[in-house]
């Protein structure tokens, strides 16, 4: 875990709902003193030009990351298994969205 | 129009102190939060600017409402061109004027006149931001170190004279108040006085003394402060007349 240095405001993550019914995704992190000031910061931020509708934040280092150096462990065994990829299915020229 | 205008130019003044902040706030973040009040209140001040110079109807526009008057033509509150100082007397400006602002647009909302009516509407959201930013600082600051706290306190004793100016009706003011479009200036001052002690209370701030009436901003009464706010406001178009983007 991450220590904040001296004189200087933790760092959250900021995750913005674009529109009602998307998910929220990351858009980037600021600096502020506490939750309430996280908010308004990403508010002023990030949601200037009408970018969203919903705004989480959260301590980055309350945040869990895989460890790059884990990468071949991790998502290399995934890389021959094609047959998980659903691709051998004929999709109806009738559906449109999928 | 002079009422339109006093409002108007409350809000151009104050927008530019804020943008005096740009590139000097504490934070990046602060440095965007300031510079976006200050925007909310340009916008504000555009809509009236323009309005008030439609009501004179001698073609003036809303930039040469701003840029091309002097300062005893100005009617703003004699408190916003009080000078930035540190981050914590402008927050206390802006905490003073922001409860100010949401006690008079949540009565304009109602005003029989439709532009007015429509400006206070769209501006009460804004402000009910500004004021939770502003109220939010002042109590970190006011409840924080023993320097914040003395700092805010030295702050708000400087600037608390110039709230009284708030609530006396200027001659402008009465006018509105005779024709039914504005609210009685006095009628405001319960809702802003609890409204303030509230967050005084939460910032373990002491209220100053009120003192005498002596600020007449709304009369066009300046402090050398606004002269020069507007020198570095208006220098452009004073020099190069009519230049455009």
């Amino acid at each position: 875990m991450t220590t904040t240095p001296q004189n200087q405001w933790p760092l959250y993550e900021v995750f913005i709902r674009a529109r009602s019914g998307l998910e929220h995704k990351h858009v980037g992190s600021i600096h502020a003193t506490d939750a309430t000031m996280a908010i308004e910061h990403a508010r002023d931020v990030y949601t200037r030009r009408q970018e969203g509708v919903s705004i989480w934040v959260v301590r980055s280092a309350d945040i869990v990351a895989s460890d790059p150096s884990d990468a071949d462990a991790l998502f290399e065994p995934a890389r021959d298994k094609v047959y998980r990829h659903p691709t051998f299915y004929d999709i109806p020229d009738e559906v449109k969205n999928l | 129009m002079s009422y339109a205008l006093s409002l108007g130019d409350t809000s151009l003044i104050l927008a530019q102190r804020l943008g005096e902040w740009v590139g000097h706030a504490p934070a990046l973040e602060e440095d965007l939060a300031l510079a976006n009040i200050g925007l909310d209140l340009l916008g504000q001040a555009r809509y009236l600017l323009s309005y008030a110079a439609q009501l004179e109807g001698r073609g003036r526009s809303e930039d040469d409402l701003a840029f091309l008057r002097d300062p005893q033509d100005f009617l703003n509150l004699s408190l916003v061109e009080q000078p930035n100082g540190d981050f914590g007397q402008t927050i206390v400006r802006q905490f003073l004027i922001d409860a100010w602002q949401l006690e008079l647009f949540e009565r304009l909302q109602h005003s029989s006149e439709p532009k007015l009516a429509e400006l206070a509407a769209k501006a009460i959201k804004e402000t009910r931001y500004h004021f939770r930013f502003s109220s939010g600082w002042l109590v970190r600051l006011g409840d924080g170190t023993e320097e914040s706290h003395q700092r805010v306190q030295t702050a708000l004793d400087a600037l608390w004279r110039f709230t009284h100016e708030m609530f006396v009706a200027s001659p402008a003011e009465l006018e509105v108040i005779a024709l039914g479009i504005g609210p009685d200036p006095a009628s405001l001052a319960a809702g802003w006085s609890s409204r303030v002690a509230e967050v005084l209370e939460e910032a373990t701030l002491k209220k100053p003394a009120d003192v005498a009436y002596s600020w007449h901003g709304k009369r066009g009464q300046h402090s050398e402060h606004l002269s020069r706010l507007l020198a570095e406001m208006q220098f452009m178009q004073r020099t190069y007349p009519g230049a455009k983007w």
